[in-house]
């Protein structure tokens, strides 16, 4: 492991001031990825500015939002009355996230900046037409994933809160890899008054909206002529391409079912 | 860096270097060689102990990140002599074999426990998704766990 410099920062301005936009200095959030990472000699930045003290962590209901503060765990969303009230499937979502001792440490910024082809929150972003908040701006979720570990972040740009519509029901159905937790597909379906939205994780090189199959909508009991882009689905020893597509086809059916 | 750390009640002053991992420092610095390194990825379990009352894997937390707060290991579980409900029924149900795994396997048991009291064998399995045992002895870890659960929530005998 390679040797770095910790520091803590007081607030969001304090973090961002002491990243400084510099190439060698990372946000440690909850670090489930990150010191692994560094463990395996993956990454290694040369200084960490731990975002534990920035105040950033908190679950705020509106009447139509819920916005879930950067540095909220994922056992802390899983266990909010108030999340699972008005968005069950996202507090589905957070209890299905690796395993307990990551849900313990691990955070909605981290997992979001981090933007892992397979990791959970994703899905539910685009599903819920998320605004992601940073220290700069506001980018709405679909602006947000742009690829393969690629997001619309800048350097040294901070995730404050993620800000979720609350729609009528909502559902997220995962297969998961058996050893990492992670989704091998997973999918969040979600219906507002006038529609219904797909977000999918784990099947391509980002996470995206099955906007065929949102056409269709509830009530629908086969997908299997739905059209499916599948030029940058994800082929590897865990799942083909072909498979990952017969489960997203078939997860999707399982997740609509239960709105 | 200068932290201070609360271990199984006792209060310590340390100087860990920024890039030292919690567990390199209970195991390193303060001798408590009960926590355990199964792995280098972050998956096994074997490192788990409690930082302010939830269990996390203390390979992938810095003692830095746990400056100022309250660690439990597997040395602080027992009331002197007297083992705690959840060791006692691992010992009862033969819930270890090599016992590599047996002090991240109970720490994440006991906070199982104290947040799911009435825990059935599906919760248990499910619950323990971070510990892997590589003697393969899950039955009777799970039977354990749920044997430590009723010790657990038994009214405590005066
Ligand atoms: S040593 Fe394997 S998870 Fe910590
Ligand atoms: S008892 Fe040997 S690893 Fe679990």
């Amino acid at each position: 492991m390679n040797r770095f410099v910790y520091s803590k920062a007081t607030s969001p301005r304090d973090a961002v001031r002491s990243h400084g936009k510099s190439t060698k200095a990372k946000y440690l959030a909850g670090g489930q990825t990150l010191l692994p990472a560094i463990k395996q000699l993956l990454d290694a930045p040369e200084r960490l500015i731990d975002l534990s003290g920035a105040g950033l962590e908190g679950i705020d209901v509106g009447r139509k939002t819920i916005t879930i503060g950067a540095m909220t765990r994922h056992a802390d969303v899983a266990a909010s009355e108030q999340v699972r009230e008005a968005i069950p499937g996202l507090a589905d979502l957070a209890a299905q996230i690796g395993d307990a001792q990551v849900r313990n440490r691990g955070t909605i910024g981290g997992s979001v900046a981090n933007s892992d082809p397979a990791a959970d929150y994703p899905a539910a972003l685009l599903a819920l037409s998320a605004i992601v908040h940073t220290n700069a701006r506001k980018i709405l979720a679909e602006r947000f994933f742009l690829g393969l570990f690629k997001n619309a972040l800048k350097s040294g740009e901070l995730i404050t809160k993620i800000e979720f519509q609350i729609p009528t029901t909502s559902a997220y159905e995962k297969f998961p890899n058996p050893a990492s937790r992670y989704a091998i597909v997973g999918v969040f379906a979600a219906n507002f008054d006038q529609s219904t939205r797909i977000g999918v994780t784990g099947a391509a090189h980002s996470a995206f909206r099955w906007m065929e199959a949102e056409d269709h909508g509830r009530g629908i009991k086969n997908l299997s002529n739905v059209g499916l882009d599948q030029s940058t689905f994800n082929n590897d020893i865990y799942a083909s391409a072909t498979y990952r597509a017969h489960l997203l086809r078939v997860l999707t059916l399982r997740a609509l079912g239960r709105l | 860096m200068q932290i201070q750390l609360t271990v199984n009640n006792t209060v310590h002053r340390l100087d860990v270097p920024d890039s030292a991992l919690l567990v390199e420092v209970l195991r390193g610095q303060l001798g408590l060689t009960g926590t355990h390194i199964g792995c280098d990825t972050s998956q096994c379990g074997a490192c788990v102990v409690h930082v302010d009352g939830r269990s996390v894997k203390s390979c992938t937390m810095l003692a830095a990140q746990a400056d100022g707060q309250e660690v439990i290991t597997i040395e602080g579980l027992a009331a002197g002599e007297a083992l705690h409900p959840m060791q006692d029924a691992f010992r009862n149900c033969h819930g270890l074999q090599c016992g590599f795994c047996t002090p991240g396997m109970i720490m994440s048991a006991v906070e199982l426990v104290q947040r799911s009291p009435g825990l059935t064998e599906a919760e248990v399995r499910k619950g323990l998704e971070g510990n892997i045992c590589r003697c393969t002895g899950y039955q009777n870890i799970v039977k354990a766990v749920l044997e430590g659960a009723s010790g657990m929530n038994a009214p405590a005998a005066s």
